[in-house]
Parts: structure tokens; sequence; C-alpha cells
């Protein structure tokens, strides 16, 4: 620039004061255009899919006077359930104040205290262990109200201090506690699976037929949003014909192999060791069976009745398929030799050649489904619930995440235009994004992906099993059908045992769809076989 | 707003190519998230490893939106600063608190997770060689030579 210049635009000058307003121009537009675009695609995407996320209305109102409700069973699961009625231990309050205070981020107990009250008083106790049993009236306790305890659980059912149990024991116990109560003409609560055999499953099915009480069993992934969501999913034929569906479990540490442990308290002057065995084989005291119990199928259900039953029902509450037409199971005892005779790997490949989740094909065309669980306690690599559709994959867990598959029928013309890319997913609902969440081991981590342990109402987490529960005693005060009644109860405890039924026998177990009933091997007393205390039988 | 480096004239214009290609990638960064009303930076904010305390709070539900529309602006600002040749340098001082906060939410420090990033970076990443090159603009000014500032200065 020289002095002559000053003052004065040259034509240069003017042109190099401006340039930069041509690039802004093409950069605003390259950048408007794109933005638009990327707006207008999702668009178009949501519109076409049209998903549902909304969460169910609540339960009904929790007025009027309390529900007297009896815990049976207080050992691991027992305790949770009654923190999701809004009653904690001293000593797990404590650690959790603890827990709390070294980490901020960990939210369990103020997740706890902010929960719903549910109008509940626990008024009685049954647990066949004098330290937990005291545990629990220790606890629960106040001033107006000491919980009582009783030896047994026919005692407590046929007592007038309760109105509703809750059953939280080994499973073997399940089905003839919850006759009992019903009998009895008490509500119940039942944890998975809902029995331990055939012959129980009829029975309790004609038991709360017969009955006018209110039946939930626990399955608390029900109450989970993205679950909800996923059944809008397939009400709407997003997925199109669904093929193969996939769950798994992958767990490797003690807890998750349940090496739970031992109280040292524990012998046979504490516990009731004749009343825990019950209808399983008699042996000496065995503190082992006693806190270990899943370990052995005189008590427990292994893989198929103690894990397969909540993907099962996970599967099931979404797509509403039933009991499987056959079930091939396999497996074995390959990662935890320590004396337990159920697998700790297994497979289940579940078949509904019957079944379809709709189509965008020619009629027809297509009909049938497989359903894969693939399990393992000997490693924690982490694989997907997915429900495997001609049109689209679902995955489901505490999120939901939907692609459309690159030869879909229904979103051809989307994906040869680009809109779609079969790499990037379609549609996604994750409620977790509005909250962190402290998870604190990796049992629960397990859990929690799988939306078993909370869930989200609001934006706010919740615990599931608080809404499974606040569920059932809604229906106790105004009336209704929980989520997770009989016939859903009875559809998850046959596919169990005819998991169990094919692994202990080696080959495939058929359900005759018109009787209702697993067609009889020649030789075999069902019942007997999944009963029998050994890894397999054949 | 002149320098006392003395610069060749090819120096001069290699400074202000700099200067239009990153005003360039902020104006654009910034128009397409005005344009994309779904963008938002909260999972960045949320998966910060460094001063996490700070970083939940801008991408608490109170904060979030607030944060994003400032960053819109901000790239915006930077971008048309740089580009028109205009309060340079106060777009230049937007433009480096940006990318320190870029860098410090998911720094290139040896153990931290680096997702999303498409190269191989170890403590120094692009976020932080763009904020050097603002800074050396910062110090070589070019607008009284590039750009509206030109104009401005010979009205």
């Amino acid at each position: 620039m020289s002095k002559d210049n000053k003052n004065n635009w040259s034509r240069r000058d003017l042109i190099k004061g401006i340039a930069g307003m041509p690039i802004v121009g093409s950069v605003w537009w390259a950048g408007a255009s794109k933005g638009v675009n990327n707006t207008q695609s999702r668009d178009s995407i949501l519109k076409t899919l049209n998903i549902n996320a909304s969460p169910p209305p609540p339960s009904g109102p929790m007025g009027g006077d309390p529900i007297r409700i009896g815990i049976i069973g207080f050992g691991i699961r027992g305790p949770q359930l009654c923190r999701a009625l809004g009653f904690g231990q001293k000593s797990w309050l404590a650690s959790m104040a603890e827990a709390s205070k070294k980490n901020p981020k960990d939210n369990r107990l103020s997740s706890f205290l902010e929960q719903e009250h549910l109008n509940v008083q626990i008024t009685a106790i049954c647990d066949l262990f004098d330290i937990r049993a005291q545990d629990a009236i220790d606890s629960f306790s106040t001033d107006k109200i000491k919980v009582q305890r009783f030896k047994s659980h026919q005692d407590l059912v046929e007592s007038n201090v309760v109105e509703a149990v809750i059953i939280a024991t080994p499973d073997h116990w399940h089905a003839p506690i919850a006759i009992a109560a019903l009998q009895a003409g008490k509500h119940v609560y039942v944890e998975k699976p809902m029995t331990h055999n055939i012959k129980e499953t009829y029975a309790l099915k004609d038991a709360v037929e017969a009955s006018d009480v209110v039946f939930q069993v626990g399955h608390q992934h029900r109450q989970t949003q993205s679950f909800l969501t996923a059944q809008d999913v397939v009400k709407k034929n997003i997925l199109g014909h669904v093929s193969l569906i996939q769950a798994n479990t992958n767990r490797n540490d003690d807890n998750g192999a349940w090496q739970y442990p031992i109280e040292k308290k524990a012998n046979p002057y504490s516990v009731d060791w004749r009343q825990f065995i019950g209808n399983a084989p008699m042996i000496p005291f065995n503190a082992e069976h006693f806190f270990r119990w899943r370990k052995w199928w005189a008590y427990g259900s292994g893989l198929s009745g103690d894990l397969m039953s909540h993907d099962y029902d996970r599967v099931n509450c979404i797509l509403k398929m039933g009991i499987p037409s056959s079930i091939v199971s396999s497996g074995g005892i390959y990662t935890h030799k320590d004396g337990r005779n159920v697998p700790d790997v297994m497979q289940v490949n579940m078949e509904f050649p019957d079944f379809s989740t709709g189509s965008s094909q020619e009629a027809g065309k297509e009909k049938g489904m497989t359903m894969v669980y693939s399990a393992t306690l000997g490693n924690q690599y982490s694989r997907t619930t997915a429900f495997m559709g001609h049109d689209a994959t679902m995955e489901v867990g505490n999120s939901l995440t939907i692609y459309a598959d690159a030869k879909s029928t229904k979103f051809k013309e989307k994906i040869i235009s680009e809109e779609m890319d079969p790499y990037i997913p379609i549609y996604q609902y994750d409620p977790a994004l509005k909250s962190i969440d402290g998870i604190t081991s990796a049992t629960a981590k397990y859990f929690a992906d799988k939306g078993l342990l909370w869930t989200y109402r609001d934006g706010k987490r919740v615990d599931s099993t608080h809404l499974h529960l606040r569920e059932w005693l809604s229906c106790i005060r105004n009336g209704g059908k929980p989520s997770c009644n009989i016939k859903e109860g009875f559809e998850e405890a046959m596919t169990s045992h005819m998991a169990g039924l094919s692994y202990k026998l080696g080959r495939r177990i058929d359900w005759n769809h018109a009787k209702q009933e697993i067609m009889q091997i020649k030789g075999y007393n069902l019942d007997e076989v999944l009963l029998q205390d050994s890894e397999k039988i054949v | 707003m002149k320098t006392d480096i003395n610069l060749s004239k090819t120096g001069r214009n290699s400074l202000i190519l700099l200067r239009i290609l990153i005003g360039w990638h902020f104006l654009y960064e910034g128009v397409l998230k005005l344009y994309n009303p779904a963008w938002t930076s909260k999972a960045y904010l949320s998966s910060a490893e460094l001063l996490k305390p700070l970083f939940q709070w801008l991408s608490s539900d109170e904060m979030i939106n607030l944060v994003d529309n400032l960053n819109i602006f901000s790239l915006m600002v930077v971008g048309l600063s740089l580009l028109l040749g205009y309060f340079e340098r106060l777009g230049i001082v937007f433009g480096i608190c940006l990318l320190i906060m870029y860098y410090i939410a998911h720094p290139a420090l040896p153990g931290a997770s680096q997702v999303g990033t498409e190269g191989s970076y170890w403590i120094i990443n692009k976020n932080l060689i763009e904020a050097a090159a603002l800074f050396v603009l910062y110090h070589i000014p070019t607008s009284a030579y590039f750009g509206l500032n030109l104009l401005k200065k010979k009205n």
C-alpha cells in the first residue's frame, strides 16, 4: 500500500477487501445444504418408522390402607425385593452411605431414597437361616410394627398378619409355597423360574385360576422402557419377518457363576436344613448347598431356568410367541468343575415353525423362527440380544438400536437412494443419555445391559423391580392383571423345563400345542429326569 | 493492525491462505450444526476424561442447550471473522478458547481414550495444531492486506 493510495480504494483493494464474502457464501451454502439434508433425511426415516417411544401410563394410585406383606426367603434376592418395596437393611444402608461418600457418582442410595413410597408394611418374615431372619426383623421393625418371624411358610401364609407374600426362595420351593399362599387367599409375587418341575407348573396354574388374588412372576424387565418401545417396533412391522433371535449370557466372575459367600454362622443349629431340603433328596447339612443352591438341579434350574428364563421372557414380552414347538440343548461343565451338576456352558435352540412377526414380501413366503440362547459362565464378552428380520435387525437391552438390512424389501428404495445406510442405525433409543449411571460389578453390568436392573421414567432412573412390584400392588389395590401373570409364567416355566430336559437327555424335546403338554419320551418320567440330581441322564 | 515482522509477499499470502482455511473449517462446522437441530455436544462433553465435574455440568440438562448454542455461535463468529478479515483478533481468541476446550475434554494424552479420532496422536492432536496456527495468526494479522479491514483502513 503506497501513501498515494491511502483513502482511495483501487479496484485491486476492493477485490482483496471483499474476496472473503463469496467464500463465506459458498461455505454457508454447503453447510446449510448438508445440515438441512441431514435433518430431512432423519425426519423422513423417523416418519417412515413411526416408532412410539412414549412410556406406558403409570399403574394406579397407592392410596388406602397399607398392604401387609410377608417375605419368604431373605437370602440375596429377598433383600433386593425389599429395597424395591422401600425397605433397606440397616447394613445395606450403611454400606451404601459409605460407597456414595467414597464415590459421589455412586447413586444407589439416593435412587433408593428417591423411590416412590408404595404404602406397604413388611409384617412377616420366613427364612430358614436364623441370622438372616433376625436381620430382617432388626432392619424392618418399627415402633408400631414388629416384623413377626414364622418358622415355616405354611404358618406365614395362613397368618392374618399378611395379605400378600413375596417368594424369593430356592427354585424347588417356588411352586409349593405359591400354591399354599394362593389357597390361603394371599396375593403372590414369585421369583423366576415360576416352578421347578412340570407337574407343579400345572398345579400352580390351576391354583392361580381357582383363586381371586393377584399373581405376578418376577420378570421385572417387562417394565423396561426399551422393551415397551420394542413392542411398538414389532407391532409396526419394521423388522419384517424375524427368522432368528439371539440372546446370550456371558459372565466370568464368582458371583455370576453362583459362587456366593458362605456365611460362617450357618450350621445345623442356625439353619432349618430339613425344611430347606423339602422335596429334594435328603443329604446331611451342607452349607455350600444351602448358600450356592443354584449349582444343583435338586434345588435350582441351571442356566435354562435361572438365566435363560429371563431371556426367553424378554423376547416373549415383545413377540408373545409362546412356548416353542421343540427345543434342542447342549453344553457342559467346562469352567467350574467344583462339584456342581448344572452346566456352565449351554446352547438352547428353540423352534417356532408356525410363528411370524409379519412380512414385507409376498404372502406365504415367510414363516417360522428360531431363538438361540447361548450362554457361558467362563467369559464376559458382551453379546447383544438381536432380533433379525428380513427388513431390519433390532438390538435390545436397556437401549434399543435398529439397523436396516441391506437386502430389505421394505427399505429398498431408501437404501438405494442412500437415505438409509445398513451400517448406521436408522433408529436409536437410549433413555440413559439423560443420566450417568454407576455400575459396580461385572454381574451388575450384565443385568443392567439386559434391562433387568433399572429403567427410566421421564428421564429419571427407576429400579425396574420397584415398578414390577408397583404394578402387582396396583392390581391388588385397583384391580387389573399384572404383566407377568400365570399365562406368561406358564410359558416361561415350560420352556425352561424343556431346555433342561433336552440338555439332560441329549435329545430334542417337543411341545404339543393342542394338548398343552411336553410330549412324553418312552422309558422316561420327565419330571424325574428334570429333578434327578445328576448332570446328564444320557 | 500491522506487525513489525517483515514478511515477503509470499510469506504474507501463505498466512492469508492459512487464515482462510481455518475460517472455512470453523464456519462450515458452525453452519452445519445450525441447520441440524438434532446435533448436540452432550456425548462429547459427558464423556470427557479431564475436568469431569466441569464437563458434566456443561452437559447437564440445564446447561446443554445454552452450551450448544454458544458453541455454534462461537464457531460461526470465528469462521466469519477469519474469512471476512474483520475483528480478526477477536475471532482468533474465540477460536483458540474453543479449541483448547475441545482438547481438554478429550486430550491426546498417553492412556486417555481417543474415541472418534481418525488418526494416531501422542500429546499433540489436530485441535492443538489448529490452536497453534491461530496463535501465529494472532501475532501476524493479515486482515489489513486481505479482508474488510483493508477497506476500513483505507476509508
